[in-house]
């Protein structure tokens, strides 16, 4: 490995420690991988323990110590992925490049992963390749690219076609990627001219009344959790703190969700707004845009939206011609962790270290990023902001229902004829929005992604919103072909024995117990009992730190509620106990080892 | 009525839990007014001559025979009790599980220090007589059912005293902070 690329890492991010995602993820992307002695400059140019750097790197799913090819291919293995037909996509992917998943061809040149969802559960299945993403693969295409990379190409020029509109083929992001916005509301049309509010709304108002209007709005979180806006803004500009920030979530790791994506490509300008209007209001000079790493190929792109901004005086000092109201963004990447979309796990990497979740309280707005008080906001939430200053808090109020007001953005993906982005007013029942996307033959919904639930026919009835069926936006839809246990719930537990940071113990080592007692259903050995065993343990996961942690068995829970059946009927009748243990199987490695025939 | 009848045994143990049963001291004489041992090696009583009441189980199961001891436990006592770590979890015998058995074997007998050049043959025991070995070391309930578990390495005398005494009043067992809590 070039050392100089080590020191001029560091070098550009002024031997910051609070910068060491930063460094490290300039080096991974030159070098492919972190040797020993870039961990041990880093340690000591940044004055941190070699422990320090080394937990960082282990933490995060693209960072690594080993060399991971000169072309690094993350294969998306989210259940979305295995429906549109990952696996032959997988064994070409093995059998061209002559390895397995998990490991590096001889020559250096191919290495093949898993990754988690990449946030295209649209257009699966899809993979990252050196952080270009490759959508709809299919085994020809697959031999393609493998053949180009056998001949040194460029990653950039093996796309085949853009054949999508919008933004994603401007000259800064040169991406195959598509929106299929499939319906757009009040918050993502295009009639909006950006800087509007800044410019002439703003001076006008103290941040105060903008607290105001947007509590008058009563827009909450668009992340999943749903707290009231306009109140967290409020408790941050009352916090006591020298600085404060405004740190936007573009980390959404939950699979099957998407929507920031398309509005991080088509309304960057918009979120940025919202993010100024922010910081005014709470009185902050500078804002973080944490983007997951999947989404690194949008970075270039939304830096110079943020130049753009800067040059009409829509970021920088005295924004808008108002005095002393000074603010800048900056993007922060994550490196593979769904873990920090968690607000805390997210101010954590932001810092530099392993994205755990931390103790609460004290809640961000009181001591967040740096200690001081901090708002996280989803970047949904951050662009409906504008448009509530441009309509006013009343006009948003007036959409949706009394208590969930506004819109919106879902997220549709798996068995139906449209997938895609639809902004809809809350209050649609599930019919609704089935009929909606084109989806017949329903046999269940994951709503919310793994962390929410999986729920059938009889609950289609429900609402989308906060005082019935809250989402973060996923819906992924499954057909009467899909085997819900053995496909769906077994494919989102591995997910969350994955992405456990593992600091809590029931979250780190019940997960790998819950998969073991549904395997253990699945193959026929399970009884009546390990249905209660299920049940019991799921209360045990509310005394983990965090939200991933208390959802984490969600999938087993919420399939064993609204899917008992599918339980009951692999079970073993009349039979009080049963491990499953197979005595025959257990022997027969020793047998074959001291080439002995087993005898029983 | 007649006494409860108990039966001992060590699996994949080191025999720790079973001293651990005669650590009660003087209290082994109320213990033998209030029962009667069956199979286990305190008394030597290699095969079961009747149906016991409690059967109590020290050590996981790394071979054969100890799968084919415990599921003659289970067939014999009305109550099982995996006592001490090893029974419950494995203990330090599932150290090896992480490395495949065909290397755990080759270390033994042909690579590790002490018998490496020894071994001319490069013979790893095979005789049918030998139990043969599992893929990696289970904890009891793995293989058959647990009614109890006693945990502890080993669990200590006055555990064990109170856990025998309240199966045999039917009393609801005591348990202090200090014998649930280990670290």
């Amino acid at each position: 490995m070039e050392n100089n690329t080590v020191h001029s890492a560091i070098r550009k991010y002024n031997q910051d420690k609070m910068r060491l995602m930063d460094i490290l993820i300039e080096i991974q992307d030159n070098e492919n991988y972190i040797s020993d002695d870039a961990v041990r400059i880093i340690s000591e140019k940044l004055e941190l323990s070699l422990v320090d750097v080394e937990q960082t790197i282990s933490f995060y799913h693209f960072l690594s110590k080993e060399p991971q090819g000169k072309y690094t291919i993350y294969l998306n293995n989210s259940i979305v992925s295995n429906m549109m037909g990952r696996q032959i996509v997988a064994e070409t992917f093995e059998n061209e490049a002559g390895c397995k998943f998990g490991e590096v061809a001889e020559d250096g040149i191919i290495g093949l992963f898993d990754t988690a969802c990449i946030g295209m559960s649209d257009q699966e299945p899809a993979a990252l390749i050196n952080g270009n993403v490759f959508i709809h693969l299919t085994p020809f295409r697959v031999k393609e690219i493998v053949r180009d990379m056998r001949t040194g190409k460029d990653v950039k020029k093996m796309h085949t076609s853009y054949l999508d509109g919008g933004q994603n083929k401007s000259e800064y992001l040169n991406s195959a990627v598509r929106n299929n916005i499939m319906r757009m509301g009040p918050v993502l049309t295009d009639d909006y001219n950006p800087g509007t509010i800044i410019m002439n709304n703003l001076p006008q108002l103290t941040p105060e009344q903008v607290i105001e209007e947007i509590k008058t709005s009563n827009i909450r979180g668009r992340g999943g959790a749903g707290f009231p806006t306009g109140l967290k803004w409020e408790f941050c500009r009352i916090a006591k703190g020298d600085k404060k920030y405004i740190l936007c979530n573009a980390d959404e790791g939950e699979p099957g969700t998407y929507k920031d994506r398309v509005i991080l490509t088509e309304r960057p300008k918009l979120l940025f707004e919202g993010m100024v209007i922010a910081g005014y209001s709470i009185g902050a000079t500078e804002g973080i845009l944490y983007l997951r790493y999947e989404y690194k190929y949008l970075k270039h792109y939304l830096e110079n939206a943020l130049e753009e901004a800067r040059g009409k005086n829509l970021l920088g000092n005295d924004i808008g011609g108002i005095k002393g109201f000074n603010f800048d963004i900056r993007i922060q990447l994550g490196a593979g962790a769904y873990i920090c979309g968690e607000e805390s796990a997210l101010i954590e990497s932001i810092e530099g270290k392993r994205g755990e979740p931390r103790d609460r309280p004290p809640y961000p707005v009181e001591k967040g990023y740096n200690d001081c008080p901090t708002v996280v906001n989803n970047v949904e939430t951050l662009c409906s902001v504008v448009k509530i200053m441009l309509k006013g808090g009343e006009w948003y109020s007036s959409l949706g229902t009394p208590v969930s007001t506004g819109t919106k953005v879902l997220n549709i993906s798996g068995d139906c004829k449209y997938p895609g982005i639809y902004e809809v007013e809350w209050g649609l029942t599930i019919i609704d929005i089935l009929d909606m996307v084109g989806a017949t033959d329903v046999q269940a919904i994951q709503v919310g992604g793994p962390s929410g639930s999986l729920i059938g026919p009889e609950e289609f009835d429900r609402k989308l919103c906060y005082s019935d069926l809250v989402t973060g936006g996923s819906f992924i839809i499954f057909n009467f072909n899909r085997d819900l246990l053995k496909n769906v719930v077994l494919n989102f537990t591995d997910f969350f024995i994955e992405e456990s940071c593992g600091s809590c113990v029931p979250c780190r080592s019940m997960i790998p117990l819950f998969k073991q007692k549904l395997e253990k259903i699945l193959s026929g050995n399970g009884v009546a009992s390990d249905l209660e065993d299920l049940q019991s343990w799921g209360k045990l996961m509310k005394t983990n730190r965090c939200g991933l942690g208390h959802t984490a068995a969600n999938p087993i829970l919420t399939s064993l509620k609204n899917f008992r059946y599918l339980y009951e009927e692999k079970l073993e009748r009349g039979k009080e106990y049963e491990t499953g243990f197979n005595l025959e199987q257990a022997v027969s490695e020793s047998c074959e080892a001291t080439t002995r025939v087993p005898n029983f | 009525m007649s006494k409860p009848v108990i039966a001992t045994a060590t699996l994949a143990g080191c025999f720790g839990c079973h001293m651990s049963l005669l650590d009660i001291d003087e209290k082994i004489l109320d213990l033998i007014e209030l029962v009667e041992f069956n199979k286990s090696p305190i008394d030597d009583i290699k095969n079961f001559t009747k149906k016991c009441d409690i059967g109590l189980i020290e050590g996981g199961c790394c071979n054969s025979e100890n799968v084919h001891v415990l599921k003659d436990f289970r067939k014999n006592c009305n109550i099982l009790i995996s006592f001490g770590e090893c029974a419950i979890m494995g203990g330090l015998p599932a150290y090896r599980n992480p490395i495949p058995i065909k290397e755990c074997l080759e270390e033994a007998y042909l690579n590790g220090p002490s018998v490496k050049g020894h071994n001319e043959s490069g013979i790893i025991p095979n005789d049918e007589e030998i139990p043969m070995m599992l893929d990696k070391v289970y904890p009891c309930h793995e293989i058959v059912k647990i009614d109890y578990f006693l945990p502890g390495c080993p669990p200590s005398a006055e555990l064990i005293w109170n856990a025998l005494t309240a199966l045999i009043t039917g009393n609801e067992m005591e348990l202090s902070y200090e014998i649930i809590k280990f670290d």
